[in-house]
């Protein structure tokens, strides 16, 4: 009954969102008794609901009878009272209305039609059975610098390689699980390559994508030029040679003494925080240049993310508040603001100029972006320690950082409405296009993962959550269903605008399925596998138990893990494919080539 | 509104909210943490070697999956006597110009917490073993092996460490297998790994959500219903939680390193004596068969009598052993009769 009850609180974790005593919750919905009770109380209920249902719905068709027979009633009289004559000629007129029969030549005449094309074009012919439906093709936009266009694609593709690279590691991890054995290479040995696979994504995938794909939007939103393009190049050199030094350091066994995400020592990250320098100098001077009299909300959260990573980064290496517990306390407030307002600020900001722009239609509130914008930072900023809860933290600290969690549904109900009622009245779009269902998925997860991270911070999920892979699934749930989600949806959208050349429909179905399914094949075992094992912890079982009873779960989150995998390989392609494929000859610029090629007539004045 | 036209003042807003919320709930905090918490008086800095362990420690990521903080809940008893209190860390400090402070609480248990391993194992065979390869000690375990910590050698030289590992885990390696410096500081920096009491007249506090005190409370509102029999306690788990890592599940121990359960002469004594005093207070009489020495298991993981009879009883009662159970009045008494002793 227990573990019943703890799984129905896995499924709706909303449910158990003020309980912060668990026994007051879970001892009442673990007690028999209650559960009996609350059967018995429904059962007569929903009868009654049935029959009441039953009882109108043969009123319902009671009065509708009666009216009938009234109608019925009137039309014989009045028939009756109508002459021969008018009868017939009314059924005469009856006779020539059923008869009518169109032309088909009421638009367009007689004559015959000189362009036979007409004005359609495009059209979506069934020829063949379809076994992938035609997505819409990118729209053609203004000509973008290629000098911009060449360092936006550097970015995308040293972020996708360190996907591809990051992924395979994380991949080797999930087997590692299942076969301990399968290496004893000190270097690839679980502890050193766990920060590498982590720091990886974070620093080399997420941000590259990021960064370049702001340079697009900051410069597109100000109505104006990139400030520096040379200061672009400078940070992508700073930010690929810290993760790659990183990566070889800690797989030497050098690290940063252990604080997950910070595992890079100093001198490799300065590598990575001077390069977010100068991205925010050549941002900040390209907004102060826009030709907008507003700022639009993405410049907002896109420059407020550098910013605060900055001061991030600094409270997270700067020595002096790191002595015990000191170090504890920055290590929660820096991790979490790490993927807070790092990843999930700069996305938001990402997100509002790439969604609107693909729904071809206004964000639909300005005002809940503004409340978004505000709230996050107030509130994210508290929620660092809630890693800490139980532990040697001050007690009022802990509360904070859970206070903090709850008003994290201020921004995450604030900014999901804003998306899905940007989406309202344009899901039909949804079918046709291969780049929003990524736009959906992100969103969906942005709901879903935030208010997922406020269930777990209560302490009383924290008893059977803590220290279990539940953290791991939350942070695949956020920083690969939000974050690379949305990432993708944008290369997906921004790139062929890039280069012109679009992707293969089909692959980009491929990656789009793989990662979904792998994710849902990841987390939801996990799941539910931390929690029985947060369970059988409570229940003082030996701890080696808890270890063969995560077996099965962790074979699972290697297979989703596997399926991820092979879609960021797919995806690696795609843009392989936007990048160098084979450009679809276009009749209209090849036309205007050609004439380009004539020789020069004398202009009319 | 203007602050939303104007760069300069939307920008500045936001990053002063920013570092004044980040003062708040994290540099003043942490600032206040360092200033005010000092270290409990029983405890005592690492010697050279235990650093040097630590920075093995360190090196491997031993902190991906290992904590080490006893939190206040009732389910991490076993991992300490006490929740951990700041005071317990206050002699950590940054580890070197490169590195910063090793706390290493850690945010993943997917192995034990080490917080007190050097009370709960400070078998030297058995750690080193388990380094070698886990899976020699502990079949389930997934823990990574680490044989770079080791050397093999044709001849073992005097004061060489050389582990018994059990021939399948050898794989065809004919010379010793002798532990580096590397194992052996790391393996002095577990067993440094112990809670320390807290200071005279400070009592040792409660975990939070423990069942005792509710246990308490509903055989109180039970009035003079009184409970006839003591709930019988899971020997086997017991066993598995306390024993089973050296002397295996299937009580057979592991040649050269732990002497097996099954059909000792100790078990099989219908007086259980000596049993229970190597449960309390360890043992080291088969050293010079190549046995490792026994750490008083029972008084370092403070089982109750009642926990020691069922642990007893099971050994006395499993894998063919067939000889007297004890009562819990025995073992009351033989360990009575050790208290002076020790």
């Amino acid at each position: 009954m227990k573990k019943l009850s703890i799984l129905i609180l896995l499924i709706g974790s909303g449910t158990n969102l003020f309980a912060q005593t668990p026994d007051a919750s879970t001892g009442i919905l673990a007690n028999p008794g209650i559960i009996i009770t609350i059967t018995l109380v429904l059962i007569p209920l929903l009868i009654a609901v049935y029959l009441v249902s039953v009882k109108l719905n043969n009123m319902v068709k009671r009065i509708r009878g009666s009216k009938i027979r009234s109608e019925a009633k009137q039309l014989a009289k009045s028939l009756q009272d109508m002459s021969n004559e008018e009868i017939g000629n009314e059924l005469l007129r009856r006779k020539q209305a059923l008869e009518f029969k169109l032309s088909n030549t009421e638009l367009a005449g007689e004559i015959p039609v000189d362009d036979k094309k007409g004005l359609l074009h495009n059209i979506a012919e069934v020829n063949t059975p379809r076994f992938i439906a035609t997505k819409k093709k990118a729209v053609k936009r203004p000509d973008i610098d290629p000098a911009l266009t060449k360092l936006i694609l550097w970015y995308l593709c040293s972020a996708a390689f360190w996907l591809v690279v990051g992924t395979s590691i994380g991949e080797y991890l999930g087997i590692k699980f299942v076969s301990p054995d399968v290496d004893h290479v000190s270097w690839l040995s679980f502890g050193r390559l766990r920060p590498v696979h982590t720091n990886m994504v974070f620093w080399g995938w997420s941000s590259l994508a990021m960064i370049g794909l702001g340079y697009y939007v900051v410069s597109t939103v100000s109505n104006t030029v990139v400030a520096s393009l040379k200061r672009g190049w400078y940070a992508l050199y700073l930010i690929n040679a810290s993760v790659i030094a990183g990566s070889i350091s800690l797989m030497a066994g050098i690290n940063n003494a252990g604080g997950e995400y910070r595992e890079y020592i100093w001198p490799i990250m300065l590598l990575f925080a001077i390069g977010l320098v100068i991205t925010l100098v050549n941002y900040l001077q390209t907004i102060a240049r826009r030709k907008t009299k507003e700022i639009y909300i993405s410049n907002w959260y896109i420059v407020a993310a550098i910013m605060f990573t900055i001061v991030i980064a600094l409270v997270g290496y700067l020595p002096f508040w790191q002595n015990g517990l000191g170090e504890t306390i920055a290590q929660g407030y820096y991790m979490h603001q790490g993927v807070g307002m790092w990843f999930m600020l700069f996305n938001l900001g990402l997100i509002y100029y790439f969604l609107p722009q693909q729904l071809n239609t206004p964000i639909y509130s300005y005002s809940l972006g503004i409340l978004a914008f505000w709230t996050q930072i107030l509130f994210y900023t508290l929620i660092g320690t809630h890693h800490f809860i139980f532990s040697a933290i001050p007690w009022w600290l802990q509360t904070v950082a859970i206070i903090g969690s709850m008003g994290m549904l201020i921004p995450v109900f604030a900014g999901t409405t804003n998306f899905l009622m940007t989406f309202r009245g344009n899901f039909h779009k949804i079918g046709s296009s291969y780049t929003l269902p990524f736009y959906l998925v992100g969103v969906i997860f942005y709901f879903t993962g935030s208010f997922q991270g406020t269930a777990e911070a209560f302490r009383s999920t924290n008893l059977y959550w803590h220290f279990t892979d539940f953290t791991v699934a939350h942070s695949h749930l956020t920083m690969y269903g939000i974050i690379a989600f949305m990432l993708w949806a944008a290369i997906y959208t921004l790139v062929p605008r890039l280069t012109g050349k679009e992707p293969r429909q089909g692959w980009v179905g491929a990656h789009f399925w793989m990662a979904l399914v792998g994710l849902l094949f990841y987390t939801v075992p996990l799941m539910i596998g931390s929690t029985l094992k947060g369970i059988s912890w409570q229940e003082g079982k030996p701890f080696i138990d808890s270890v063969v009873q995560m077996a099965p779960y962790w074979l699972w989150r290697a297979i989703g893990g596997s399926l991820m995998w092979i879609s960021h390989v797919i995806f690696a392609y795609n843009l392989y494919y936007m990048i160098a494929g084979k450009e679809e000859i276009d009749l209209q610029k090849t036309v205007f080539d050609e004439l380009e090629k004539l020789p020069v007539k004398n202009a009319i004045q | 509104m203007e602050i939303y036209n104007n760069h300069k003042r939307l920008f500045g807003a936001a990053i002063i909210l920013f570092i004044a919320l980040t003062m708040f709930a994290a540099v003043l905090p942490a600032l206040n943490a360092e200033k005010n918490d000092v270290p409990l008086p029983g405890s005592k800095p690492l010697t050279v070697d235990e650093m040097a362990g630590k920075g093995v420690y360190i090196s491997e990521g031993c902190i991906a999956c290992h904590t080490q903080q006893v939190r206040d809940v009732d389910m991490d008893k076993i991992w300490g006597s006490r929740p951990g209190v700041a005071a317990d860390y206050a002699r950590i400090k940054r580890t070197d110009l490169w590195r910063n402070t090793a706390m290493l609480m850690g945010s993943e248990r997917t192995g034990p917490d080490l917080t007190n391993i050097g009370v709960r194992q400070p078998s030297q065979d058995w750690l080193l073993l388990h380094f070698y390869n886990p899976r020699s000690v502990v079949a389930q375990s997934i823990m990574p092996a680490y044989p770079w910590l080791f050397q093999v050698k044709d001849y073992a030289f005097p004061g060489d460490v050389v582990v018994h590992v059990p021939d399948e885990f050898r794989k065809g390696i004919t010379g010793e297998i002798v532990a580096t410096k590397e194992a052996l500081q790391l393996v002095a920096y577990l067993k440094s790994l112990k809670q320390v009491a807290l200071p005279d007249g400070k009592p040792t506090p409660l975990f939070l959500y423990g069942k005792d005190s509710k246990e308490t409370g509903s055989a109180q509102s039970a009035g003079n219903v009184k409970a006839t029999a003591a709930p019988q306690l899971d020997g086997a788990a017991l066993y598995t939680a306390n024993c089973s890592s050296c002397h295996q599940p299937n009580g057979e121990g592991l040649v050269g390193a732990f002497p097996p359960l099954k059909g000792s002469k100790v078990v099989l004594d219908d007086n259980p004596e000596v049993q229970i005093t190597i449960i309390m207070q360890g043992y080291n009489g088969r050293a010079s068969e190549g046995f490792g020495v026994m750490p008083p298991v029972g008084t370092n993981n403070n089982l109750k009598p009642e926990e020691i009879v069922a642990i007893v009883n099971h050994e006395r009662t499993s894998w063919g052993n067939n000889s007297k159970q004890v009562t819990v009045e025995e073992v009351k008494k033989f360990i009575a009769g050790l208290k002076p002793a020790k």
